[in-house]
């Protein structure tokens, strides 16, 4: 039979997530995440999984739930968005710095006020510097395929860090896309079983979590999630190496297109990137040189990497779908940290776009195509940061 | 068929257009095709105007945004001929299926299309309302979409109305559905 | 005592060793300390059921001297301890005198 299904990414995510077959999952609704946690209920109801679901009344109850099951031994999934995310704040921090894999996909969406339910990147990029693992999701395929792979990356001996898995809300998460889907089996070998470390139900040993750290031995802690982190490259491209085996598809630190030799480039996360290989494909007819670097993994951040793969450019446009009121947006700072180094580095602008679930139109892509053609020919920049789509 | 196939849906909340777009996308996964279908994402409410899409192509589907120019433009309420237009960024070959129990020459003079635009019509409400007694038209509609694009066939859209209603309705109101499709597929004019 | 170094700690700041609190001495956080005054004591037990810190030995159901390891001087024995005629059998007193 086929594994070929037409679904939402919702779905793609869900299913993923049946396949791993977690011990625990708290959860609490909300748009666009809800259709995800609801599909993976009637999974619980239904008893396809073994999963101890738990309904809390609050996000940072979920998290705060999925921090207990995971201390005590158990693998740990939940899901939010938003607003969401944000309510789990000070859980997200006692996750990462308890070194807890707990895996969460995030479908991005706004944060209000005004209020919005739609897709932008400003939870997740809020939550950049809780210590999570972040990998971001293309379309529905991407998701799913990033959940799969998610908690060989965080369960990873040398890492044991909460990881999130993002996909744009709507745009992802309720649109219907081809998805090829692995067998169950094949998912159910690859995750692996759970080896907890330290688990508190191992009563034999009994342990403390959660202590005090006075300024004394606070800054080892750290320093020790930051080692973690640094680690994290390697096991993502090992982790899909093995993935490529099963299932034939490739993925890296981040995607690169049609960038070896192009002048000009593009810098932009999860479905928009499409959109702009499209326009990018236009534009190669004509003879610009375009290419496009998508980011996976965004936290932590492959800055050498990405500073081999971008400092030939001449001119740079790095596309935020999350604003930084008074400042550049995320993703630019990234990218300009990342080229501080070259002795060559392409000039760089900063658009912001798509906020609040504002379409990111092929004509969106073209502006700053044209703009950066400028650039390259002049040297000369009108504004360092944009907005993209904006009335006046 | 051409490299790819995008459609725009018109319809009203409540009447199953997301539906109709989801099953032909899901029928048109066969032969490996790609495909996407997709809300206008916005307040959803009973009654209020929306619009659907559809893509479907041999290639990977990258474009994450509403079609801006569809060959097919579905409209499943008539009444929306009278409030929004419809027409918008209509190439010129553009098809028009719309659900109405006029005649075909007299919605064409109404869309006021140039002649190489081609304009179909089926009382997909009435269809709808002797299949399965509801005025629910979308599955006439999947059919008749089926017939005039030719990206999938009438034994593959019944087996997809089949499987996406199973889960949730009677089989009365399953057969319904398959008479309805079927009847839109033979049903649907040119004018 | 050393402090350890970033590479010598447990990840996730996890305990790994059960009853480790009795490491931590907390005797020396005390402004006052409590004396036990023998002879005015009924044996109550007031004091050991009161103390949040297990500073008050007992044996064979008999209370003996304080625990100054772990006393941090709150006072809450000497509050509650009913004495004998009027005679409390616990009495705080300022530390260093």
């Amino acid at each position: 039979m086929s594994n070929i299904y037409a679904v939402t990414g919702n779905e793609a995510v869900a299913n993923a997530l049946r396949q791993i077959n977690p011990d625990v999952c708290a959860a609490y609704p909300i748009t666009p995440q809800t259709d995800l946690m609801q599909r993976f209920a009637s999974f619980v109801s239904d008893g396809l999984v073994d999963t101890e679901m738990i309904l809390v009344e609050s996000e940072h109850s979920a998290m705060s739930a999925c921090v207990g099951a995971s201390a005590a031994g158990g693998r740990a999934v939940t899901a939010t968005s938003g607003p969401g995310l944000a309510l789990m704040w000070e859980i997200l921090f006692v996750a990462s710095g308890m070194r807890l894999p707990i895996l969460m996909p995030v479908v991005n969406r706004s944060l209000s006020a005004p209020l919005n339910i739609h897709g932008d990147h400003s939870d997740a990029m809020g939550a950049r510097d809780s210590g999570w693992v972040q990998l971001w999701s293309e379309n529905a395929q991407e998701a799913y395929d990033n959940t799969v792979q998610a908690l060989l990356i965080a369960e990873h001996m040398d890492i044991r860090l909460p990881i999130m898995v993002c996909l744009d809300g709507f745009i992802i998460s309720h649109s219907i896309e081809r998805v090829e889907y692995l067998d169950d089996d094949i998912v159910k070998n690859f995750v692996g079983t759970y080896k907890p470390q330290n688990p508190l139900l191992d009563i034999q040993h009994p342990k403390s979590i959660g202590p005090l750290i006075l300024p004394d031995l606070y800054t080892e802690y750290k320093r020790t999630q930051h080692e973690a982190m640094s680690k994290v490259k390697n096991i993502v491209l090992k982790t899909a190496d093995d993935f490529a085996k099963i299932s034939g598809r490739k993925y890296s630190l981040f995607e690169t297109y049609r960038l070896d030799d192009a002048e000009i480039g593009i810098v932009i996360l999860n479905s928009a990137a499409g959109t702009t290989k499209d326009v990018i494909d236009i534009y190669r007819e004509k003879g610009i040189k375009v290419g496009l670097l998508k980011p996976r993994l965004f936290r932590p951040f492959p800055y050498e990497e990405i500073r081999e793969t971008l400092q030939h450019l001449k001119a740079l446009c790095v596309l935020d779908r999350c604003d930084s009121f008074g400042a550049f947006g995320p993703l630019y700072t990234e990218i300009a940290s990342s080229l501080y180094l070259s002795e060559n580095k392409p000039i760089m602008i900063n658009k912001i776009y798509g906020l609040g679930g504002r379409d990111y139109m092929p004509e969106h892509a073209k502006i700053v195509i044209e703009e950066l053609i400028e650039i390259a020919n002049t040297g000369k920049v009108k504004l360092f940061k944009d907005y993209l789509g904006v009335r006046e | 068929m051409s490299e790819m196939l995008e459609v725009r849906w018109h319809g009203r909340g409540g009447q199953g257009t997301v539906t109709a777009a989801k099953v032909f996308a899901d029928a048109c996964l066969s032969g490996g095709r790609y495909v996407q279908a997709f809300p206008e994402y916005g307040p959803e409410r009973a009654g209020a105007p929306l619009k659907a899409y559809n893509r479907i192509s041999s290639q990977e589907l990258r474009m994450h945004c509403p079609v801006l120019n569809p060959k097919i433009i579905i409209v499943a309420d008539p009444t929306l001929l009278d409030s929004i237009n419809v027409t918008e960024g209509a190439p010129d070959d553009a098809i028009f299926i719309i659900n109405s129990s006029k005649d075909p020459s007299i919605i064409r003079a109404k869309l006021n299309v140039s002649k190489k635009q081609k304009v179909f019509v089926l009382d997909a409400t009435k269809i709808a309302i002797d299949s399965f007694g509801r005025p629910m038209p979308n599955s006439p509609l999947v059919g008749a979409l089926a017939r005039v694009s030719g990206a999938v066939s009438l034994e593959t859209i019944l087996e997809d109305v089949k499987k996406s209603f199973g889960k949730k309705f009677a089989k009365k109101i399953i057969d319904g559905n398959l008479e309805a499709a079927k009847r839109g597929f033979e049903e649907v004019k040119e004018g | 005592m050393k402090l350890k170094g970033w590479k010598e700690i447990t990840p996730g700041a996890v305990i790994l060793e059960a009853g480790s609190s009795a490491e931590f001495k907390t005797g020396s956080w005390r402004a006052y300390k409590p004396v036990w005054i023998k002879e005015n004591c009924i044996q109550c037990l007031f004091c050991w059921l009161y103390c949040p810190d297990m500073a008050i030995k007992v044996k064979d159901g008999k209370r003996e001297e304080f625990d100054y390891d772990y006393c941090k001087g709150c006072g809450i024995c000497a509050l509650e301890c009913p004495g004998k005629k009027g005679k409390k059998a616990i009495v705080m007193e300022e530390e260093g005198n």
